[in-house]
């Protein structure tokens, strides 16, 4: 469906073939073109902004104006800068002593439960033993479908139904894993807006009493422009260490991973590629590169 | 005399308005191009007039001429509940079926996502905040065969006049699932006449361009005839909904404001758009 960038550009360098050799304003035309392709993907308009400022200098170069191919010249820098902004892969960070706590946060219906269970499943099967926290007391049945999913993957689930503050459960799952020698206790939260106050308090206390290693925004791909203010004020509150991009398992480019890494630096850490527990990959930049393009 | 203080500058910040709520280009370019004309055109030289004319042009696109099918009487209403998982059907499906009970309807919901791990039981905690009845089956059973059973209860035992029916939540990519929904519209059909008579996508409002895609995709494979717009309570401003009816002439009918059983409400353009363009 989409009309890859590549082809969009080599239309605009074809029309302007006739003139000869290219002047700063063929690689501005061409420039509106990539602007075009990163908005159809849902990156931030500030971000694009910047971004395309970055790389309108290496455009202008040499490179591209006296290319004989100055539409792949175009794609190529531009697929570099971008490999280059959404980071470079890093693992989750379980140094230091066991338990290793993980948070997962993020709005509603992003996929923290489901991911939840996915990165216990991977850490089970690399040696760990994890310890599935529910520590969302709000969302109906948010309990029963942690446990459900623990069952599945053979992973144990901590709860106290909907009637003990989350802090409290979320500080009692670390107590009961150092008695029980679990090595990696992940925390479900419910579900929140970053401007509800009094849940973004709760996630405080949950933090202040667990002392995460790792706090995971979970990002659904298919998010749009807001993705930076709800990154930062998730950030803002409880200092992320990571981001994880949810259901890139359908059409969506998933520019709001760059537009989260853009004004968070945090490192993008995995993707879910599916509804199934196994359906979880570490995060390759140079696909979600191409991803974003439409390449 | 009055000065002109319309400026290029003014476009532009339109445009970015635009764009960051999510209308996407297309869209933007075209309601912008739109306003700027009948700037020319009505000799309006004032930013405020400028901004009443966007206004104007945007609630224009949105409003709808077609009926909502589920207020026409009707002895058994079908309302199909699809969309992409985790946009809040099943949360909507609750404050929905409060909303028309409160209007004095008899509603019964139908448990259809059999997929989820405990989406029966969250339907099953809504349906009794908003005290109605679910027809539901075990966990992967086949989600026809539940549709069929809810339709005959509300038929016969519930004797209901509303049925709303909750689906799995599914991306538009996936074949097979999308065929699914193909199959409980026959059951549906099936059993009672022109059914299901509305068939709402549940769009998240934070989502993107991505929606566009939703829309279509669902508008295909399962009759879409309108969008329910959730988590407007958030920060996003859901400006997908102008392109997908402009692109697709399906129309927003409810929106969602957050997660109680009252945040729930018939779709106003005027107050939408008004939200989208902020203070200005
Ligand atoms: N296709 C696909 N679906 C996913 C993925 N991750 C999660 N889901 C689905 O998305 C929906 C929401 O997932 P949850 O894990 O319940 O999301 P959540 O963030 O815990 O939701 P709340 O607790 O309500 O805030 C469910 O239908 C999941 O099966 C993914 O990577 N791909
Ligand atoms: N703030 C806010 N949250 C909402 C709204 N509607 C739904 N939610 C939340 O969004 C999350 C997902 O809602 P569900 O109703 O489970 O979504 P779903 O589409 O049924 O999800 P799947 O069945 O997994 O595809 C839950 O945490 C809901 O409480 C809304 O209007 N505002
Ligand atoms: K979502
Ligand atoms: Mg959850
Ligand atoms: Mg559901």
């Amino acid at each position: 469906m989409f009309e890859s960038l590549s082809d969009k550009l080599q239309a605009v360098f074809d029309k302007l073939a006739s003139k000869g050799k290219l002047s700063e304003s063929d690689v501005n035309t061409a420039l509106r073109e990539v602007r075009l392709a990163l908005l159809e993907a849902d990156v931030n308009f500030k971000v694009v902004k910047e971004f395309i400022d970055r790389i309108r200098a290496r455009a202008v170069g040499a490179e591209v104006m006296n290319s004989l191919t100055p539409a792949q010249q175009v794609v190529k820098i531009v697929h570099e800068e971008l490999i280059e902004l959404l980071g470079k892969p890093v693992p989750l960070d379980l140094s230091g002593p066991p338990p290793h706590v993980i948070m997962l946060v993020g709005l509603q219906g992003a996929g923290k439960t489901t991911m939840a269970a996915k990165l216990a499943l991977r850490l089970r099967k690399s040696g760990q033993r994890p310890l599935l926290v529910a520590a969302d007391i709000y969302r109906p049945a948010a309990i029963q479908q942690l446990e459900i999913l623990g069952k599945q993957i053979d992973v144990p689930v901590h709860s106290e139904g909907t009637d003990v503050p989350a802090a409290t459960i979320a500080k009692n799952a670390v107590r009961l894993a150092r008695e029980k020698a679990y090595t990696t206790v992940i925390l479900d939260t419910a579900g929140r807006l970053q401007i509800d106050e009094q849940m973004m308090q709760e996630l405080e206390q949950v933090r202040m009493v667990t002392r995460p290693a790792e706090i995971l925004l979970v990002v659904d791909a298919m998010t749009g422009q807001e993705a930076v203010h709800v990154a930062e004020g998730f950030n803002q509150r409880v200092p992320l260490t990571g981001l994880i991009m949810t259901k890139i398992d359908g059409d969506a480019r998933g520019g709001a991973a760059l537009s989260v890494r853009y004004v968070t630096g945090v490192p993008i850490k995995f993707l879910g590629t599916g509804e199934k527990l196994a359906d979880l990959e570490p995060f390759q930049p140079d696909r979600l590169a191409s991803r974003i393009l439409g390449m | 005399f009055q000065e002109n203080e319309i400026t290029e500058a003014l476009w532009e910040e339109l445009e970015e308005t635009l764009i960051m709520g999510d209308v996407g280009v297309a869209t933007t370019m075209e309601l912008v191009e739109r306003t700027r004309d009948r700037v020319e055109r009505e000799g309006i030289k004032s930013t405020r007039d400028a901004y009443l004319v966007l206004k104007q042009e945007m609630v224009r696109l949105l409003e709808s001429d077609e009926p909502l099918h589920i207020d026409e009487p009707r002895i058994l209403t079908v309302v199909l509940v699809v969309g992409v998982n985790g946009s809040g059907k099943t949360t909507t499906i609750g404050k929905m079926a409060h909303y028309y009970k409160q209007r004095g309807r008899k509603v019964v919901l139908g448990a259809a996502d059999t997929f989820r791990a405990a989406a029966i039981d969250q339907l099953k905690i809504w349906a009794e905040r908003a005290g109605v009845d679910v027809i539901a089956h075990e966990p992967g059973a086949d989600p026809g065969a539940v549709v069929y059973d809810a339709i005959r209860a509300s038929q016969e035992s519930r004797k209901a006049d509303l049925l709303i029916v909750d689906t799995a939540g599914r991306l538009q990519t996936k074949f097979n699932l999308m065929k699914e929904l193909e199959k409980i519209r026959g059951v549906a059909s099936k059993l009672v006449h022109r059914a299901p008579h509305e068939v709402l996508l549940v769009l998240d409002a934070s989502t993107g361009q991505n929606a566009i895609s939703q829309a279509k995709s669902f508008k295909e494979s399962a009759g879409v005839t309108g969008i329910v717009l959730t988590k407007l309570d958030g920060t996003s401003k859901g400006g997908a909904v102008l392109s997908i009816k402009r692109e697709l002439g399906v129309p927003v009918r409810f929106v969602g404001t957050g997660e109680k059983l009252e945040d729930f409400a018939l779709f106003d353009p005027v107050a939408f758009v008004e939200g989208l363009l902020g203070d200005s």
